[in-house]
């Protein structure tokens, strides 16, 4: 059962990452929403922004887009950045986790299928693509 | 019981929920004396602690509904919220990630999700959710609003008229499905019995898987409402492995274009955080009733909702209802 050994590996890492990630997000915010680590945007002025397109809402509060935001992660509201990066790159370790099992396997097709799945991901993170109005 | 004995022996997940309006409660009044959103006379907290009211009864109605979450966010919250769709989209991205990340190990263990069947496919996904993602934070809101409203509207009559089928006929699997190995056995757990199953059409399947992913990302709605009928009705997976199998494969699309939301700084922590913990909540709960509530039911409710989300969308597109 070579299928159940990789699911059983990805569903771990998966797990694991998940966990870490909505914890993060939590405790972040909360740091946020009482006051313990000051916001780059005041709360108060949340509501005149956040109905503003991203552009505008990017000028207003001058947020940086990328990964300028890790310079601010000491900021209430950015900080809550960091647990949505690693929910959205909780998916990274499980693929690198197949690669010695296809390896193994010499299953090299699927080998190339996590590679370019990681590649993808890590484009998409790397914050070289981004669209805009 | 005592009210925090009570906390104390709840799942991980719904203690992290009650925690969550604890600390939307708790610190509300302590800017509630100058915190007045000028076009509405609510209070900052007012649209957080909604936004996670809305979110949590959301999840409970889409496990019974068979609907992801984010199918149902971003119409609902987009049309009746004050916040602009860039920052629901990034948002409910998330929201479909974190359902797809809850439920994806579980699927995994049960060999009711195979990493075969979605790797392939997913690849695909992701590279157009990208392209997805990058095309709807390009174009204008009403052109996006619009289009969402078409969307969802094809949503509705695609739950109200698309058959399922539990185990379909796959009489020989293609070529490339074959060379792939993409084939597995699940153990179904209503019948005890253990199936065998294997896919078809797989070239025409990740063409489909291509543009799932271009609306994925640029709508931020998720697209297990696209991904089960792709592989049950096109490809031929067992209905329940379609299910599993589409959980992983949202993982990764929504992955890829929440990132492209990401830089651009189209996440906003205070309407994606309640969203996200709301919605997970609700999922645990909406699990549990799902023996309960009478899904035929459910499902009617959560349809007209959806109508009625989807006509909002269009006429805020189009202007006519702003």
């Amino acid at each position: 059962m070579t299928q159940q050994v990789e699911a059983l590996r990805y569903a771990h890492l998966l797990d694991w990452g998940a966990r870490i990630g909505v914890l993060a997000l939590v405790l972040s915010f909360a740091a946020y929403v009482f006051g313990l680590l000051p916001p780059h945007v005041p709360l108060e002025q949340l509501p005149t922004v956040w109905d503003l397109p991203v552009d505008a809402y990017l000028q207003r509060t001058a947020t940086p887009t990328g990964w300028g935001w890790l310079a601010l992660a000491h900021k209430g509201d950015i900080s809550g950045l960091i647990g949505i990066s690693l929910l959205a790159g909780c998916s990274l370790p499980p693929l690198l986790g197949l690669i010695p099992l296809y390896l193994k396997r010499r299953d090299y097709f699927y080998t190339g299928i996590c590679v370019l799945v990681i590649a993808v991901l890590a484009l998409a993170a790397s914050g070289v693509l981004t669209g805009g109005h | 019981m005592h009210p925090l004995s009570r906390i104390a022996t709840t799942p991980k997940l719904e203690r992290t929920g009650l925690f969550l309006v604890m600390l939307l409660t708790l610190a509300a009044p302590a800017f509630s004396a100058d915190s007045v959103v000028p076009a509405s006379n609510m209070p900052w907290w007012f649209w957080p602690m909604a936004l996670f009211v809305t979110c949590f009864l959301i999840g409970i109605v889409a496990v019974p509904a068979g609907i992801g979450g984010g199918t149902l966010f971003v119409p609902i919250i987009g049309g009746f919220f004050p916040f602009h769709l860039d920052f629901v989209r990034g948002a409910g991205l998330l929201v479909a990630l974190a359902s797809a990340l809850a439920a994806g190990p579980m699927l995994l263990r049960g060999g009711l999700s195979s990493l075969r069947l979605a790797l392939p496919l997913a690849l695909l996904a992701s590279m157009s959710s990208i392209a997805g993602a990058m095309l709807g934070l390009a174009l204008p809101a009403s052109v996006i609003q619009t289009a969402l409203g078409v969307i969802v509207l094809g949503i509705v009559t695609l739950m109200l008229f698309s058959k399922k089928s539990e185990f379909p006929h796959v009489a020989q699997p293609d070529r490339l499905s074959s060379a792939l190995g993409i084939h597995g056995v699940f153990i179904d757990g209503a019948s005890g019995q253990s199936i065998n199953w294997q896919v078809h059409r797989t070239p025409l399947g990740l063409m489909v898987f291509l543009a799932i992913g271009v609306m994925a990302g640029m709508f931020g709605i998720g697209a297990g409402w696209a991904n089960v009928p792709a592989l049950n009705l096109l490809m031929g997976a067992p209905l329940k492995v379609s299910a599993g199998t589409s959980g992983l494969v949202l993982s990764l699309v929504d992955s890829s274009a929440a990132w492209v939301y990401l830089n651009r700084g189209a996440v906003l922590p205070m309407i994606a955080v309640p969203s996200v913990v709301g919605m997970m909540l609700g999922a645990r709960i909406g699990a549990r009733l799902l023996h309960v509530l009478k899904g035929s039911v459910i499902r009617k409710m959560v349809i007209t909702l959806l109508l009625f989300a989807g006509i909002r969308a269009l006429l805020k597109g189009l202007g006519v209802w702003v």
